[in-house]
């Protein structure tokens, strides 16, 4: 009942808030992030996006559903995560509701996060803290017990190296005909045509599970491979380039692949960390964004027309469109801050969003994009 | 505002006539609520808006088709393969108890077009479904009968969507009170708090794919019973409209639903508008909410004799608060509180229940309390989601509070921990509730204890923190100021720099006594104040109105209006002055609390309020300046009671002080009556003394509305009452200016009325209730405050009455000449009564109030205006039979000439014995049916029932009769069965002078502009 304060998180303009540890209880540095959804903490806490950062919730209740079960659907992918562990170094949140109520759920967040070796803390006035966020732009920060511990920035390392997979790995989707499994999807309001069985090489960058999933919904064989692999070597027919956290600049060897990939004109679909490669890959800038996008509510408006999609974001970096080379245009564009959500190439199969049409967790308009990519002109 | 205002029913006969003068090219029918979609449909299938070439506007009349007919609507979601709950619309009860067999029990019934859930009902059986059937087919032709999901989770969301297909959510709702009880009478949070995001987006998505294929354009409402098991769903229901869930989402989310939709109606695209909080982002967004918003329906079934205070698919309700937290059980304290039903919180109030089981099962308006109870008495949770089907995370957050209150009370003054207190008020427990845990006296002082809490907490630096709605959840900047306080944070969002700040305090929820027009007040308040150049700083938390628009004034706190957080926003924002004048009666009783805390009261001081507000004092003040009352006396023991009586004579009416809207209010009529109501009255007044007064019968009752400074009135208008004394005010036909009021009485009204203004020395707004009998005048209430009427005075004689108090608030001078007087026409403001929806209620007027809303009509004369008002409440010209009940003897003598009308003009007149008797010795005709007792043809309940009454004109034989009557038999029957109903020999009079004289044609169309 007592709400025994006994952890600091502190910011590295010197900052200090004071909480209540629910989590594990050990000392972390990162860079410090707020999302502004107001569900899907367990989607949230294993986007591999997130690693190296500590997450703080806008958010105040977090927890009132506890966490679900790792069961497997028929791809053999984790249900409810979307990775297989959490990936933020911290989470900080204001009201942490102990007393969980859910039919799926299996153990309490707190649980959750002392078995995985995380720390959370509540109790923390997370609007002030995003508010600082806001002001000052994102910032390293650390979650203190006890002693102390040096600061981490996660965007000056390669950081997506510690979270994409280590070997390929094959999923086939040939025998699933027609196995729409969350029953959320929305029908393209471009067109559909009849997609074939393509194979497509994911390369992980930190990829979230629902990307693999909704891949494999539209009966395509999915090839994931780490984010260095040299994949020209392998047969398929086209490329995703996944989420993942840092900056992407770091990621040269994927750079370089894509860019191959692009002269042998490989239809290339980049989501989020992929959009940022692509349009680095086609010889774009990106730039940090002050605070970025961390949210389930952000309008995006497709070029050339009156819609607008309301999509999820996670990304601390975005394209400068103004640096978009000839024959490349933007896709969709922010309209709260006017900030590049997507290219494509004039002529060519290549395009890319920054927001998630996976979502998980957020709003599932955008999935059409998966077909829309599927729908492109494929050469081979 | 708008360009044009008529002051006439929205039916589908006057907005005809309406579009054939004004010629419009487009209309808009969904920001009216149901009336207005139901009148739009209506002029719709009658080809009114081809013909005068009308577009409407937003949401095209097809779709509000396919949402309001419930076959039509199942249709339409078949088509796209989505869940509904299995249904079959029938149009005779023999069908719906064979469909209902099919379905199986239990099952709900429904129907179309219908405002509030009115008429639906729940059955578990054959017998039930019968009973409800008949009841519902009296105000449809189609019912559905739908298999009930009771116990399943109510979700809702509120969906905008544009022209151009852009569609959003901006706010989805979770319903405390599961799948049985109308959301309306729901507690309700924002967002919800049980649903994962793969349940969240599922039904956000479908909500998407519903509102697309039915093609709305504006803003509409889905409600979703949602499985506790499974993500298993059922769609209940589309309201293609702006509803009170639309109005609950924009101030929970600060998004303008409704000025959202009137745009995207004239064609603009969602990407197109700002987000009208931050300016800088566009309104094509989900809010993100960092906080918890909980919403409690208030109701007052308290007021109404033979009510059932069970809850369920029927809204009772009358109004609703809205509290904003970062902690559920912060916000759900302080919306019992803001409740103003005497609750404290969750916890520390005085209220036992007998069978707690029982409480639990079947949900009243104080379900949530018992399931405290339940908590403090060791329930397991599981048994108490069984019997509720409350989600237990909801339960868990109320043993939270209990936890602490039993946690609080092992502390006294010394020995509370600073970290406990502090947690306490982070679980939202007032100063009041921690005073009364630690506290442990004989007879405590609550006041002064409540305030050493405070004391304590501010020298340990437990202050509550100011935070914004801005929509976005801290990520970009907002630039408007609506605000809510909360222990749960560290620092204030914004910087207390303001100068010539005022405060102006609101009226809290609508009530019976308190609606709407005290928050024109406020508005208006506000609005002048601005123009002066002040700052005004609102607090409200009634989500349905406008001052809580943050647009309104200059900073909006949406929070309590408790002493504790009055004195919060005070200090905080160290204002000139606090204006508690026109929020009705909640601020207005905080009047001497906060002049004793030294709070700047801008007016009228609170000295003077107290003196008119304490009986004791207000009634030397009348002796003093040899102003008539009727006699009365504050009785301590029932014994002086009833010798009072004895001396004056019954019937005695007894009341507390400090009463708005005749709380706890009776008249009695003998000596068994008076001991009853004493014991009533006690147990809700408390603190204040019961006051016994002679009741006169007979009179007139005459009202003044004015504005002085100094003492000195500057602008005043006199209404008179349709309906003797008796009445209460606010359930009274008001006339203005007055038609049968003799110059005389008139004349020394205002002579009282400025004795009385200057020996208390006011300064802002007043209302005086006079009773006139044969020349004498006696005085029986006088509020230092804004009344009901002020808006109706100040529409009817175009002077703005509030702007003009407002003005000599702040010490402008204001003098002038107004004329309120020689008018040439007339205003009627007549009272809007919910009967129908209160099960049982006997709809008859007394000195307890009982309407829910108002009207007001202009017309070239009373009897016009009268006519109208009463057309706009419901009423229907009778069109040929007419049953005669008239009363006692003297009521009977006093409509004779009425009745004699009733057939001159042709109709069929029915009575009953005693009345038939009585006119057939005065030479008129009536067919005589038997009394509902009698159980012989021809029945009165039969003709009903049958229909073949237009009209009943029962006067009940007296005012307190308990006893199940025949008299109250056939007033609820014509209730239920949706007949016009008239029970005051008064009004029934004025009803028929009005229909002898005007057709519905003979009205005229003319707008408020056109009075002059």
């Amino acid at each position: 009942m007592l709400l025994k304060k006994n952890v600091k998180l502190i910011l590295e303009d010197g900052s200090v808030f004071y909480g209540v540890s629910f989590g594990a209880e050990k000392n972390v540095s990162g860079e410090v992030v707020f999302n502004t959804g107001m569900v899907g903490y367990n989607e949230s806490l294993t986007d591999p996006s997130y690693k190296g950062q500590i997450l703080c919730l806008t958010y105040p209740l977090i927890g009132n559903y506890g966490v679900p079960s790792w069961e497997k659907d028929i791809y053999g992918i984790p249900r409810h995560f979307e990775s297989s562990r959490i990936q933020v170094q911290a989470l900080v949140v204001s009201d942490y509701s102990f007393d969980y109520s859910h039919w799926n759920a299996a153990k309490s967040l707190a649980e959750w996060l002392k078995d995985e070796n995380i720390p959370g803390i509540y109790g923390i006035d997370t609007r002030a803290l995003t508010k600082k966020l806001r002001e000052k732009g994102a910032m390293l920060g650390k979650v203190v017990f006890n002693g102390d511990i040096d600061f981490f920035d996660p965007n000056a390392i390669d950081i997506v190296k510690e979270v994409t997979i280590k070997k390929p790995v094959v999923y086939n989707s040939a025998d699933k005909t027609n196995s729409n499994i969350n029953n959320t999807i929305i029908k393209n309001p471009l067109n559909n045509k009849n997609i074939q069985n393509k194979k497509i090489i994911l390369i992980d960058c930190g990829v979230k599970n629902n990307i693999i999933r909704s891949l494999l919904q539209r009966n395509v064989s999915v090839i994931r491979v780490p984010y260095d692999y040299d994949f020209f070597k392998l047969d398929f027919d086209g490329i995703v380039i996944s989420n993942g956290p840092g900056n992407p600049k770091m990621c040269k060897k994927t750079i370089k692949n894509v860019r191959k990939a692009m002269q042998k004109e490989i239809p290339v679909f980049g989501i989020c960390l992929g959009n940022q490669i692509l349009a680095l890959a086609a010889g774009g800038n990106t730039y940090k964004l002050k605070y970025g996008h961390r949210s389930q509510n952000q309008p995006c408006l497709l070029k050339g027309t009156k819609r607008c999609f309301i999509t999820a974001q996670n990304h601390g970096f975005a394209v400068d469109t103004k640096t978009l080379p000839k024959n490349w245009q933007p896709l969709f564009t922010n309209i709260n801050d006017n900030t590049n959500e997507g290219i494509k190439h004039k002529t060519k199969p290549f395009m890319s969003v920054q927001f998630h049409p996976e979502a998980a967790p957020g709003p599932v308009d955008t999935e059409f994009l998966f077909d829309e990519f599927l729908n492109l002109k494929w050469n081979r | 505002m708008a360009d044009k205002i008529y002051f006439l029913p929205v039916t589908a006969y006057f907005v005809e006539r309406i579009i054939k003068k004004e010629k419009p090219d487009g209309i808009m029918l969904s920001f009216g609520g149901q009336t207005a979609l139901n009148c739009g449909v209506e002029l719709a299938d009658n080809g009114i808006f081809k013909k005068y070439k009308v577009e409407v506007l937003g949401t095209p009349i097809e779709a509000i088709k396919n949402t309001e007919d419930r076959q039509l609507f199942v249709k339409k979601l078949n088509e796209i393969s989505l869940k509904v709950p299995e249904s079959k619309a029938v149009t005779s009860i023999e069908e719906g108890l064979k469909a209902a067999k099919k379905i199986t029990y239990p099952v709900m019934a429904r129907i179309a077009y219908a405002l509030g859930g009115q008429g639906s009902g729940i059955a578990e059986n054959e017998k039930q479904l019968k009973e409800i059937l008949k009841r519902a087919f009296s105000y449809s032709k189609q019912i559905l009968v739908e298999k009930y999901l009771g116990g399943w989770k109510e979700i809702e969301y509120e969906v905008v969507r544009d022209c151009y297909d852009n569609c959003i959510t901006v706010c989805n709702m979770e319903n405390f009170d599961p799948m049985g009880v109308h959301t309306g009478e729901s507690i309700v949070v924002a967002p919800s708090q049980t649903l994962t995001n793969s349940e969240y987006h599922k039904l956000r998505e479908i909500s998407i794919r519903v509102i697309r294929h039915l093609g709305i354009v504006g803003e509409c409402n889905i409600q979703f019973a949602f499985d506790t098991n499974s993500e298993d769903y059922r769609i209940i229901e589309v309201n293609a409209r702006l509803s009170r869930s639309s109005a609950l989402a924009s101030k929970a989310t600060g998004y303008p639903l409704a000025f959202v939709a009137a745009k995207l109606a004239l064609g603009y695209s969602l990407a197109e508008l700002e987000n009208s909080i931050t300016k800088v982002t566009k309104a094509c967004f989900e809010p993100a909410l960092d906080y918890i918003v909980v919403k409690i329906p208030r109701w007052d079934m308290e007021k109404f004799r033979r009510v059932s205070f069970e809850i369920g698919s029927e809204m009772k309700s009358v109004g609703e608060v809205m509290a904003i937290g970062r902690k559920f059980e912060e916000a759900i304290q302080k919306a019992l509180r803001m409740l103003g039903v005497n609750l404290h919180g969750l916890v520390c109030n005085k209220i036992q229940f007998e069978n707690i089981d029982k409480e639990l099962k079947n949900p009243t308006d104080k379900r949530i309390l018992a399931v405290a109870e339940a908590i403090r008495k060791n329930y397991p949770i599981d048994k108490i989601y069984s019997l509720t089907k409350i989600d237990k995370w909801f339960l868990h957050k109320i043993k939270n509070i209990v936890d602490m209150e039993k946690e609080l009370g092992r502390f006294n003054l010394k020995s509370i921990p600073k970290e406990l207190l502090r947690a306490a008020k982070q679980h939202g427990f007032s100063d009041f509730q921690i005073s009364r845990l630690l506290i442990k006296e004989k007879s405590p002082d609550y006041g002064k204890n409540m305030l050493k809490i405070r004391d304590l907490r501010k020298k340990h630096e437990i202050v509550p923190y100011v935070k914004q709605i801005d929509t976005l959840a801290a990520e970009w900047p907002a630039k408007t100021n609506y605000l809510y306080l909360t222990y749960n944070a560290s620092r204030d969002d914004i910087i207390f720099d303001g100068k010539n700040n005022i405060i102006v305090l609101g009226s809290g929820a609508y009530r019976i006594g308190s609606s709407v027009e005290f928050d024109w007040c406020c508005v208006n308040a506000v609005f002048t104040l601005r123009k002066l150049g002040y700052k005004a700083i609102m607090l409200n938390y009634n989500p349905e109105t406008v001052s809580t628009d943050y647009d309104v004034c200059d900073k909006l706190y949406f929070d309590e209006m408790s002493l504790e957080r009055v004195l919060d926003i005070y200090e905080k924002e160290r204002p000139l002055g606090i204006v508690i004048s026109m929020g009705g009666q909640i601020p207005n009783n905080l009047a001497m609390r906060l002049y004793r805390l030294k709070v700047n009261i801008l007016g009228t001081s609170a000295l003077s309020i107290d003196n008119a507000e304490d009986r004791h004092k207000f009634s030397k003040l009348c002796d003093n300046l040899r102003i008539d009352q009727p006699g009365w006396i504050e009785a301590k023991t029932i014994k002086e009671a009833e010798r009072f009586a004895r001396k004056v004579s019954y019937p005695v009416l007894i009341r507390p002080s400090y009463v708005l809207s005749g709380a706890a209010m009776s008249v009695a009529f003998n000596k068994t009556e008076l001991r009853k109501y004493l014991e009533k009255a006690t147990l809700v007044s408390k603190e204040n003394p019961v006051v016994i007064s002679k009741f006169i019968t007979d009179a007139k009752e005459i009202e003044i509305d004015a504005v002085a400074v100094n003492g000195e009135i500057v602008i005043y208008a006199i209404s008179e009452h349709v309906e003797n004394a008796g009445v209460h005010s606010g359930d009274a036909t008001m006339v203005l200016p007055p038609q049968y009021t003799y110059l005389e009485t008139i004349r020394r009204i205002k002579e009282i009325a400025k004795k009385i203004s200057r020996e208390l020395k006011i300064t802002g707004p007043f209302n005086i209730q006079f009773i006139a009998k044969q020349n004498e005048i006696k005085v029986i209430e006088c509020n230092l405050r804004a009344s009901r009427s002020f808006p109706f005075v100040s529409k009817v004689t175009k002077n703005n009455f509030i702007e003009l108090a407002t003005k000599a608030i702040m010490g402008m001078d204001i003098s002038g000449k107004y004329n309120t007087v020689d008018l040439d026409y007339v205003g009627v403001k007549a009272p809007q009564f919910s009967f129908s929806r209160l099960r049982g209620a006997d709809p008859v007027l007394g000195v307890e109030m009982a309407s829910t809303g108002e009207v007001a009509c202009l017309g070239k004369d009373m009897n016009e205006a009268f006519l109208k008002a009463f057309l706009s409440v419901g009423f229907k010209i009778p069109s040929s039979n007419v049953l005669l009940s008239t009363g006692p003897i003297k009521s009977k003598a006093y409509l004779l000439e009425s009745v004699r009308k009733l057939e001159k003009m042709g109709f069929n007149l029915y009575a009953t014995k005693g009345t038939a008797d009585f006119l057939r010795e005065n030479n008129v005709y009536a067919k005589v049916l038997h009394w509902p007792s009698e159980k012989k043809e021809p029945n009165i309940l039969t003709y009903l029932a049958e229909r073949k009454i237009d009209m009943v004109i029962n006067i009940p034989k007296s005012f307190e009769e308990e006893e199940l009557t025949n008299d109250y038999l056939i007033r609820r029957k014509a209730v239920d069965f949706n007949i016009p109903l008239l029970t005051n020999p008064q009004n029934t009079k004025v009803f028929i002078d009005a229909i002898s004289r005007f057709k519905i044609e003979d009205l005229e169309i003319k707008s408020w502009d056109e009075y002059s």
